[in-house]
């Protein structure tokens, strides 16, 4: 009999990203049975403990050194095996992405994809995900002995860490050569060192109205990096070559989660609001009253973004 | 080398979602459909390695009944040389596995070195069936690739590795690799292609000619069920900052401050 949450806890530079503390907390408040870690490579596990793990399964290998679809989902098989959990919970990053579908198929255990909720129905963990790019949700259910679920990063909040000290449990995966099946050859580093969008916590967009790649630099670049923000874009203003396509949010660009969300000139296509409308406090600033992106702000400004952005940036500056 | 090409028509990303009345479906009686964004990114990368002299034949994949086909003539007419729909009966209420068993077989049995699929359709936004062919056919993958090379028996894609970076990997072929914004400029079917269209075979294959068991998808199989579909939850009201560009911005920052507190 299956039992019990395992959360896939993913490391960044030696350390766990937060995405691991959010999964943990959160497995701990279902209340579906116990909560074990899943590690997958080497790292320093001691905090997965006090965020709510009872056991730390680590699979250690030298193949787990960089991600390989093959390599990384060997290891999760081996690590739901070794636990005889119900559920694993893994954050939606890129990696994972890869590897839940192909790993869903191989166990065949059903995979609820980018959950933004989680709720226990008896025992069972439920989800609850964005489809048509956030216009419309379904309570997603899995069938199978196993459930496996992605969750969008920034989905719960990090309290404090409450738990104490994982043993740690080594599991031989029988990882070999022939199971990096792509290699990785060369990281590409970002251009700006900001967090992907994905994960961040605050967002400041441009939109059409900055007319140009120049004035997008000039304007929500500075801004972005006044607040500790992440640059964004619209489909307009990436069409319009004014920021790079992984920087547009929206239906067909990224879905993002964050706690503040800045919409420079964006009027508020339906295509773009499906890709930011769960941010927790959104701010419009649009020369148009009437823009629909009105409709979803916390805060709106009617104005010019080119007089209001550097008023608002040089505001931040000085609180720092 | 053939090169497979997963389509699927979703509704046009400017729809309003109405909800049917069991929850478990959109209204489509005045939608429009078209080929899934990322679909086109992947139709185009085919037709520009037949170009290349990488690939001798592309060929549609579309799991969907005779209304997809306007879809799947346009993809034609831009260039694939033939189509594959595969319409049954027993397909009803499959899951993202269910579709992927499917696809799997058709591919395979087409001998395709190369799958090439859309990183996720923008209705259902599962983002799994790629993967899961690529399991399901033995082979591997790449997914959210946003450039590709294939050189003989080899391919390099750059992909998504989370934390904004990217990572150029390498591989052997046959693969499944699914296609990102950034990785082409889709091209429009011209007037030629939309005659010549007309005359490329569209195959309409049912599981038995796949040698899939009708056990094996539909709703008994599936895994995963989706129901209590519903309206993201309403915003709560928000207010307009007045005053003067610098009255408002001091205004704001103070909201986000102490009454938001978000900075």
């Amino acid at each position: 009999m299956q039992n019990g949450i395992l959360v896939y806890c993913e490391f960044e530079n030696g350390s766990p990203r937060k995405t691991a503390y959010e999964l943990l907390q959160k497995a701990v408040a279902l209340g579906a049975g116990p909560v074990s870690a899943l590690v997958l490579g080497s790292g320093d596990t001691s905090s997965l403990g006090l965020n709510g793990a009872s056991t730390v399964y680590q699979v250690s290998s030298p193949h787990l050194a960089s991600y390989s679809t093959g390599a990384y989902v060997k290891a999760l098989a081996a690590g739901i095996a070794a636990s005889g959990c119900s559920t694993l919970l893994a954050s939606a990053s890129s990696p994972a992405r890869d590897a839940m579908p192909r790993l869903s198929a191989r166990i065949l255990a059903g995979l609820g994809v980018e959950v933004t909720d989680l709720r226990n129905e008896g025992g069972k963990v439920v989800g609850r995900r964005p489809v048509y790019g956030g216009k419309a949700l379904f309570d997603v259910r899995v069938t199978s002995a196993v459930a496996l679920f992605t969750v969008r990063p920034n989905s719960f909040p990090i309290g404090a860490a409450a738990g104490g000290n994982a043993p740690i449990v080594a599991v031989d995966a029988g990882l070999s050569d022939a199971d990096v099946d792509v290699r990785v050859i060369e990281t590409l580093a970002p251009a700006n060192k900001s967090v992907d969008l994905t994960e961040a916590d605050r967002i400041v967009s441009g939109g059409r109205s900055l007319k140009s790649k120049e004035q997008f630099d000039a304007v929500v670049r500075p801004l972005a990096a006044a607040l500790g923000a992440t640059a964004g874009a619209s489909r307009a203003a990436v069409d319009a070559g004014y920021a790079g396509h992984g920087e547009q949010v929206g239906q067909t660009g990224k879905v993002v989660n964050p706690s503040l969300y800045i919409a420079l000139g964006i009027s508020g296509a339906i295509q773009h609001l499906a890709g930011m409308r769960t941010s927790r406090v959104i701010v419009a600033v649009n020369k148009d009253a009437e823009a629909p992106i009105f409709q979803y702000a916390s805060y709106g400004i009617v104005g010019d973004l080119f007089e209001i952005a550097p008023l608002l940036q040089k505001e931040l500056e000085s609180l720092k | 080398m053939k090169i497979g090409v997963c389509l699927k028509q979703v509704p046009a990303t400017d729809t309003r979602i109405r909800i049917n009345a069991d929850a478990t479906a959109i209204l489509t009686d005045d939608v429009k459909f078209e080929i899934n964004a990322y679909d086109d990114f992947a139709l185009e990368e085919a037709l520009r390695l037949k170009q290349a002299g990488k690939a001798t034949e592309v060929i549609t994949f579309t799991v969907a009944g005779p209304e997809a086909d306007p879809r799947i003539r346009d993809g034609l007419a831009r260039g694939a040389d033939r189509a594959v729909r595969i319409d049954d009966p027993a397909l009803a209420g499959s899951d993202s596995l269910g579709i992927a068993r499917v696809l799997a077989a058709a591919l395979a049995a087409e001998g395709v070195g190369l799958v090439l699929a859309g990183r996720q359709a923008v209705d259902g936004d599962s983002t799994a069936v790629p993967a899961m062919i690529a399991e399901l056919m033995g082979v591997a993958q790449v997914s959210w690739v946003d450039k590709l090379t294939i050189e003989g028996e080899g391919f390099t894609a750059n992909r998504a590795a989370g934390g904004g970076v990217r990572e150029v990997v390498a591989g052997k072929l046959p693969a499944v690799v699914s296609c990102d914004k950034g990785l082409n400029e889709p091209r429009y079917a011209t007037l030629p292609g939309i005659m010549k269209a007309k005359a490329k075979p569209l195959a309409v294959k049912r599981l038995a000619d796949l040698g899939v068991d009708a056990a094996s998808v539909g709703a008994g199989a599936a895994l995963v069920t989706h129901t209590a579909m519903g309206a993201p939850p309403a915003r709560p009201a928000g207010r307009i900052l007045s005053g003067d560009s610098a009255t408002a911005v001091a205004e704001l920052v103070r909201l986000l401050r102490n009454e938001a507190k978000v900075i």
